[in-house]
């Protein structure tokens, strides 16, 4: 008798997702805005997360920058408000507001207490729907975005991306620095920051999570006040773009006593592939998963070349590619890379076995319902699962979908998907022994 | 014994539904072995967070072996009398759970997030290595590169880390407060095999720690479970007492100023000593949080940023904190960075200037009614982040703080009067207590 139910608990516990996914609404108001809501009243504020599809890759070749900025002067003041007096007015609420712009999505995030939520949100609105642009706070802000840009011209991660993301984007807005120049952002003009709010804001780009002591009946017309006055229509979204790196490694140099170097390859693998599970999950096993995973294992564990060593499947709006990163002093970076590559052609020629699948399983399955501890990260992964296409009910197939994966699928896609021959590696620092093929 | 534990996953299990109303209730226990225990109650998820928090860290180390807490807290994730190097992780993966550690000048802890059934695991596996743990030279040879290679990505590749490093080192004269918690280079370079296990049998022990637990459970639920798998621990009796040389009278403003080619913008940080939060006795530290939220906490909302942002346009971030949870007495500082063909020293004659002003001038009452409304809502906030809520404890407890000292904390800010702040500020704000760096503009050329 008690065996059985200590088997039916635990059951409980492992379906978690499937009953968080339970209490997913979509909620669609009568202005036609749609949301996916959890109600959770046990704590007395609302989460709120709006997402714009779009975000800084809508930026104009000749106005790069101008989708950061614009979203940095959001709360900088509307109407009559400056941008001290929009900030006295949310503290007075006790509102938290935030504002954010990233490759694919501009986005909004807000705590609002229940005993106030209406009047807050009223002042949201007047962020989202009417900033004033005002010269005083556009000069502010400009200073603050290009210190920031100047600071990522000397970090070495940052300069990684950068030239990665250059070499294989080309042309396409992924390309070019989300945040803009140093001299593009100087250009910067109000008219500028306005038709990038207008490109970016509206309503056909409207991704929403909403977690907390509201109700569906209440959330309807709370987003027609927040946001339905936005227009209809904004710009058209990025042409999907084939991650184009030629394979073979480039240093730039950087006087550092550690090299940083990131490493990556096409794939055709996003969320939508039949393959993409047991993709995710070999790449879980091979760098994906921190300690236990092989990369971990060979290049932190057996060998302390580094700190920290990762690998990952990056899937976008308009591209997907596989890759990861990893840190060590220049004297070792050579050998890290070495290990890397061989790790990359043993996973491709050999996948992996059958006890590492089961423990990968066990963890995938089991820590899947970690993520679902608080109304503001429950909010979050509402408005990702809506940004990756994700159906309402995918919390509850997610694990039987891991738990589907065999050991023959890996071994096939990690044939099909990795190329070691393949790899871009960027190296930033002093590495010794590595040389650019270029 | 199977039994046993299968019913306690049963209980833990079956309660939410009853107890919902108790999310954010917080009670403590303590074991004959001295082990104390705090649990916070939290029932929206079947989810547990498990902590053990050790009163030790980079403060308590010997001299010349910087580094050692941190390098410890890696090495407890190698073996014990009974798992295998590495197995410790391996466990709390295979449970679903995601675990880590961290080590500061005060503390050490570690913990695991998991589905509340494996609790019970989890406690087992946190009292196996308080004590049982095994170290062989080549792991720790091993595990000493990743040390230099985290020191590598964390402090030697940021000029900011590197110039904190320094400045720290004059702040505090005579108090271990002055040395980095990962440790000098060249000390983390000499640490050992011995070194770590000496200080692992002195610190790591029952009445030498902590155990928080915030989730799911019940308080009954968890003394249980901490009985059954830390009640046999033996205590150590040898702890030393938490005595650090403290600093003496600071009679001469210091100055100091930082350049590397790697480093794009300048700034400047002006950090002051200043006094902790005591236990039974935290009015003096919520006067200067509430000083340090005036000057600096909100960007352009703050006096800082309202003078040298806004009104004089001479700089484009400022910012000010106070670290007061901490086991002796830490700093104040504040921080601001000038707009290009803004001097360092004129940003620094301007910032001393909102100083004397505030300290002339005195309160805004109406900014500080605004402060005490975001206060009485964080009370709300905070619930949302389990781990948040059960690291505040541990930090609290570890700091020399009460459970009761952390609960009247939020009332204790609503009570500090603006006479209470200025008489605060003017004993902190002063210039021989101080340490003022300027990180120097980058030199002409770019890096591109």
């Amino acid at each position: 008798m008690i065996r059985f139910i200590a088997a039916a608990c635990c059951a409980v516990v492992l379906a978690l997702p499937a009953t968080a996914q339970q209490k997913i609404e979509e909620v669609t108001s009568a202005g036609g805005i749609k949301a996916w809501l959890v109600n959770e009243p046990s704590i007395p504020f609302i989460a709120l997360q709006i997402a714009f599809r779009g975000g800084t890759s809508l930026d104009t070749d000749d106005r790069l920058g101008a989708t950061n900025l614009m979203a940095g002067l959001l709360e900088e003041g509307t109407g009559d408000m400056d941008a001290a007096a929009y900030l006295r007015a949310s503290e007075s609420l006790a509102a938290n507001f935030g504002f954010d712009a990233g490759r694919d999505s501009v986005r909004v995030s807000a705590q609002v207490l229940k005993s106030n939520a209406d009047e807050a949100l009223a002042l949201l609105k007047q962020a989202i729907v009417s900033p004033a642009f005002n010269e005083a706070a556009i000069d502010r802000v400009r200073g603050q975005v290009i210190s920031s840009i100047e600071s990522a011209l000397k970090d070495p991660s940052a300069i990684a991306e950068k030239t990665m993301a250059r070499i294989a984007f080309g042309d396409h807005p992924y390309g070019r620095p989300s945040d803009g120049t140093v001299e593009s952002v100087t250009a910067l003009t109000q008219a500028d920051l306005i038709a990038a709010h207008k490109a970016a804001l509206s309503r056909d780009h409207l991704v929403i999570g909403v977690v907390g002591d509201v109700s569906a009946a209440e959330l309807g017309p709370m987003l027609d006040a927040l946001l339905g006055d936005l227009p209809a229509t904004g710009a058209a979204l990025p042409k999907a773009v084939k991650f184009a790196a030629p394979a073979g490694v480039t240093v730039v140099d950087f006087p550092t006593p550690q090299s940083v170097a990131i490493w990556a390859q096409d794939t055709d693998i996003n969320l939508q592939h039949p393959d993409f599970m047991p993709t995710y999950v070999m790449n879980h096993i091979l760098g994906g998963g921190g300690f236990g995973s092989r990369l971990t294992e060979e290049v932190r564990e057996k060998r302390g070349l580094t700190y920290g060593v990762y690998s990952y499947l990056n899937w976008m709006e308009a591209t997907e590619y596989m890759g990861g990163s990893v840190a060590s002093g220049n004297g070792t970076i050579g050998q890290a890379i070495d290990v890397i590559r061989h790790e990359w052609a043993r996973m491709a020629s050999g996948g992996v076995t059958a006890e590492e699948l089961e423990k990968a399983k066990k963890y995938l399955t089991g820590s899947y319902a970690l993520r679902f501890d608080g109304n503001s990260k429950i909010a979050r992964i509402l408005v990702s699962s809506q940004m990756d296409h994700f159906p309402i009910d995918y919390a509850a197939t997610r694990n039987d979908r891991v738990n589907a994966v065999t050991v023959e699928d890996i071994a096939r896609v990690a044939k099909e998907v990795l190329h070691p021959d393949a790899l871009q590696f960027v190296v930033v620092g002093q590495p010794e022994g590595v040389v650019s093929t270029e | 014994m199977i039994f046993r534990a299968l019913s306690i996953v049963c209980s833990v299990v079956a309660l939410p539904m009853m107890v919902q109303a108790e999310t954010g209730k917080v009670s403590t226990f303590s074991l004959d072995n001295g082990l104390k225990g705090i649990v916070i109650e939290d029932h929206r998820a079947p989810i547990v967070t498990n902590m053990v928090w050790y009163n030790v860290g980079a403060a308590d180390e010997p001299p010349g072996m910087s580094g050692v807490a941190h390098f410890l807290e890696h090495l407890m994730f190698k073996g014990t009398k009974t798992l295998k190097p590495g197995e410790f992780s391996k466990i709390v993966k295979d449970n679903g759970g995601v675990d880590n550690a961290f080590t500061s000048f005060d503390y050490t802890g570690y913990f695991q997030r998991v589905a509340v059934d494996r609790l019970p695991l989890m406690m087992q596996l946190e009292a196996d290595r308080m004590r049982n743990l095994v170290l062989t030279e080549n792991e720790v040879l091993t595990e000493r590169n990743v040390v230099l290679e985290e020191r590598n990505s964390r402090t030697e590749s940021d000029p900011g880390s590197l110039f904190q490093e320094q400045r720290r080192a004059v702040m505090f004269m005579n108090h271990p407060y002055r040395t980095p918690v990962i440790g000098w280079r060249h000390e983390i370079e000499q640490l050992n095999l011995d070194d770590a296990i000496a200080f692992y049998k002195t610190y790591y022990a029952p009445n030498n720690a902590t155990l928080v637990v915030a989730g799911d459970v019940t308080p009954e639920q968890v003394k249980t479970l901490a009985e059954e798998y830390f009640g046999a621990l033996k205590p150590s009796e040898n702890i030393p007492p938490r005595i650090r040389p403290q600093e003496p009278p600071h009679l001469s403003p210091i100055r100091m100023t930082f350049s590397d080619p790697r480093q794009s913008q300048p700034y400047i940080v002006r950090s002051y000593l200043a006094p902790k939060r005591v236990s039974g006795d935290q009015s003096e530290a919520a006067a200067l949080t509430m000083l340090s939220y005036l000057l600096g906490g909100s960007g352009i909302s703050s006096v800082l940023g309202q003078k040298l942002q806004l009104d004089q346009k001479l700089a484009v971030y400022t910012d000010a904190w106070y670290d007061s949870m901490s086991y002796d007495p830490e700093t104040f500082g504040m921080y601001a960075m000038p707009r290009p063909g803004v001097t360092l020293e004129q940003l620094e004659t301007a910032m001393d200037k909102v100083l004397a002003d505030f300290l002339k001038e005195g309160i805004d009452t109406e900014h500080l009614a605004r402060l005490k409304t975001q206060i009485a809502a964080e009370d709300i906030y905070e619930l949302d982040d389990q781990s948040g809520v059960a690291r505040t404890y541990g930090q609290a407890i570890t700091a020399g703080l009460t459970v009761a000292d952390v609960q009247s904390w939020s009332q204790t800010l609503q009570a500090v009067t603006p006479d209470d702040i200025m008489a605060a500020a003017a004993k902190v704000l002063n210039m021989k207590n101080s340490v003022t760096g300027l990180m120097l503009a980058p030199t002409e050329e770019r890096s591109e």
